[in-house]
């Protein structure tokens, strides 16, 4: 079924999208023309899968649940938001806070994002084709931020349990973030997610590991006299 | 919040239809800054001749011309909307002093090839006000405004322009402009809202007339401009654009072999030709990006 934002209100689609008729055999739905339209594909909650041709707006397939979303471009500030299970793919870049706040699902980006990817993550794996943006994994807590690319300043600053794998390189780490040396378990772990993204399985050698060194998670005496 | 955007032609052809485009840009940044918005259109350089764009409550445009053809001998007033674009051979310096002396006149910004117009309300009415569409011309720069630092008046609208064919749109908001107003002031720039962005806006008239480029002048304002920022400033040869490190302020360009469009939103240049071939790309925090001659 195809969709046409020229044509169609963006709140009009969205209805379609977030009231389907489980009993029909409609899953598979085309976004046409976006242009750049907000919270497109949001509150999505059942396995449907959309494809979106153009770039998108802010909050694209926010808080997604289940559904599978292609975008064939670029996506603005805060993709996947809150997703709770499902797959984005965004075969373009992405701006700031993709996956923010996400308790599950998949985010996949072909290109780079820009600063706070996986801000607040809770439990999303995250894999990005290319470099992250500034303060990354901030304050995440659990789940994967994969980046093949590089990453920029403060990455994983106040991190709770989350995994950061990266192949390139790191421009600064923020606090309470540190190297990790990857056991057996956590191979396995980024081999599934380079295996989602249709990553070389043979590159985890070049990744290395980051989280959290879990000096935050208690008040330090020793830090009275900076309050 | 508040939207920017900026555009600069690479192929003359699409000369003629800027202000189209701007008005498309601006239309869908209203929600961004529904309190009042305003542009700077920059089109071909007249030898030896200034225009003077100055904000008006008066609709007397004959009257007004009589008054100042007092003092200036050519003078050739256009009047579009509450502003009126004067156009006469007399230099700045002189006729900015005359200027002052007509309460009823205020000048928004002057140059060989720049027009500023600005007004409050929604968006949508203001550029229909001006008719924007009719604009031609190589570049231009616009803003909507939801304020945040000052009152809600033509004063406290952007762009804001301090010197000769300068100007300046700001989303953000800056937190040492009250010391850095008295210091530019004391070097003699004029600054005459309350305004943070006229600071940052003076900031630059200073490090231009102190020689410096305007990517090295957007660079030492990283050290000395303290606030949230995403920049356009635009001069006769073109323009750039610089967030500050935290970029918390959004911006998006993109680029053709025809054209370099800038915006808040990527919805903003959704209508422009071939704007899904176009390399589309998020500017790096602290870093200046600049088109033009």
């Amino acid at each position: 079924m195809n969709l046409n934002l020229k044509k169609e209100s963006l709140r009009k689609v969205n209805e379609t999208l977030q009231s389907i008729d489980r009993k029909s055999n409609k899953k598979i739905f085309k976004i046409s023309n976006p242009d750049g339209n907000h919270a497109i594909c949001a509150g999505l909650k059942d396995e449907i899968e959309v494809t979106i041709d153009g770039h998108t707006g802010y909050y694209c397939a926010g808080m997604n649940m289940n559904a599978n979303i292609i975008v064939n471009g670029n996506v603005g500030t805060g993709v996947a938001e809150n997703m709770m299970s499902g797959t984005v793919h965004v075969k373009g870049n992405a701006s700031q806070s993709a996956g923010a706040t996400a308790h599950g699902g998949t985010l996949i980006i072909d290109g780079d994002t820009s600063s706070r990817c996986g801000i607040s993550m809770k439990g999303i794996d995250i894999i990005v084709k290319g470099s992250v943006g500034h303060m990354s994994a901030f304050m995440a807590q659990s789940g994967n931020l994969v980046i093949c690319g590089d990453a920029g300043d403060a990455l994983g600053d106040s991190i709770y349990e989350a995994n950061i794998f990266i192949k390139g390189k790191v421009k600064s780490l923020g606090a309470d973030c540190e190297e990790k040396k990857m056991n057996k378990k956590d191979q396995n772990i980024l081999r599934s997610l380079l295996k989602k993204a249709s990553i070389n399985e043979s590159e985890i050698k070049d990744f290395k590991m980051y989280g959290s060194a879990r000096k935050l998670y208690n008040f330090n005496i020793d830090n009275v006299s900076e309050y | 919040m508040c939207g920017i955007v900026g555009i600069y032609l690479k192929n003359k052809k699409y000369n003629s239809q800027l202000g189209k485009f701007l008005t498309g840009m601006m239309n869908s940044m209203a929600t961004r800054g529904p309190d009042s918005a305003g542009f700077a259109i920059y089109s071909s350089e007249k030898k030896k001749k200034y225009k003077y764009s100055v904000c008006s409550n008066t609709d007397q445009v004959k009257e007004i011309s009589k008054k100042l053809s007092r003092y200036v001998k050519d003078i050739k007033v256009k009047s579009i909307s509450d502003h009126l674009i004067i156009e006469t051979a007399m230099k700045p310096k002189k006729f900015i002093e005359i200027l002052k002396n007509h309460e009823e006149l205020s000048l928004v910004g002057y140059g060989s090839c720049i027009e500023i117009f600005k007004q409050v309300g929604n968006p949508k009415d203001v550029v229909k006000n001006f008719s924007l569409e009719k604009f031609s011309g190589s570049h231009a720069i616009g803003h909507t405004r939801m304020a945040t630092e000052s009152a809600i008046t033509t004063d406290g609208s952007h762009p804001y322009s301090t010197g000769e064919d300068e100007c300046l749109v700001h989303n953000g908001s800056l937190s040492n402009h009250n010391n850095l107003r008295r210091s530019l002031q004391k070097k003699g720039i004029e600054i005459k809202s309350m305004n943070d962005t006229e600071v940052a806006a003076g900031y630059i008239s200073n490090g231009l007339s102190d020689k410096k480029s305007l990517k090295e002048t957007l660079l030492d304002g990283l050290k000395d401009l303290d606030g949230f920022y995403t920049f356009i400033s635009g001069t006769k040869n073109g323009m750039a654009i610089v967030r500050d490190e935290i970029a918390c302020k959004p911006a998006v360009v993109a680029e053709t072999k025809d054209y370099v469009a800038i915006a808040s939103e990527f919805q903003a240049m959704a209508h422009l030709p071939n704007v899904n071939s176009a390399k589309i790309f998020e500017p790096e925090p602290g870093k200046v990006y600049s088109w033009g001659k």
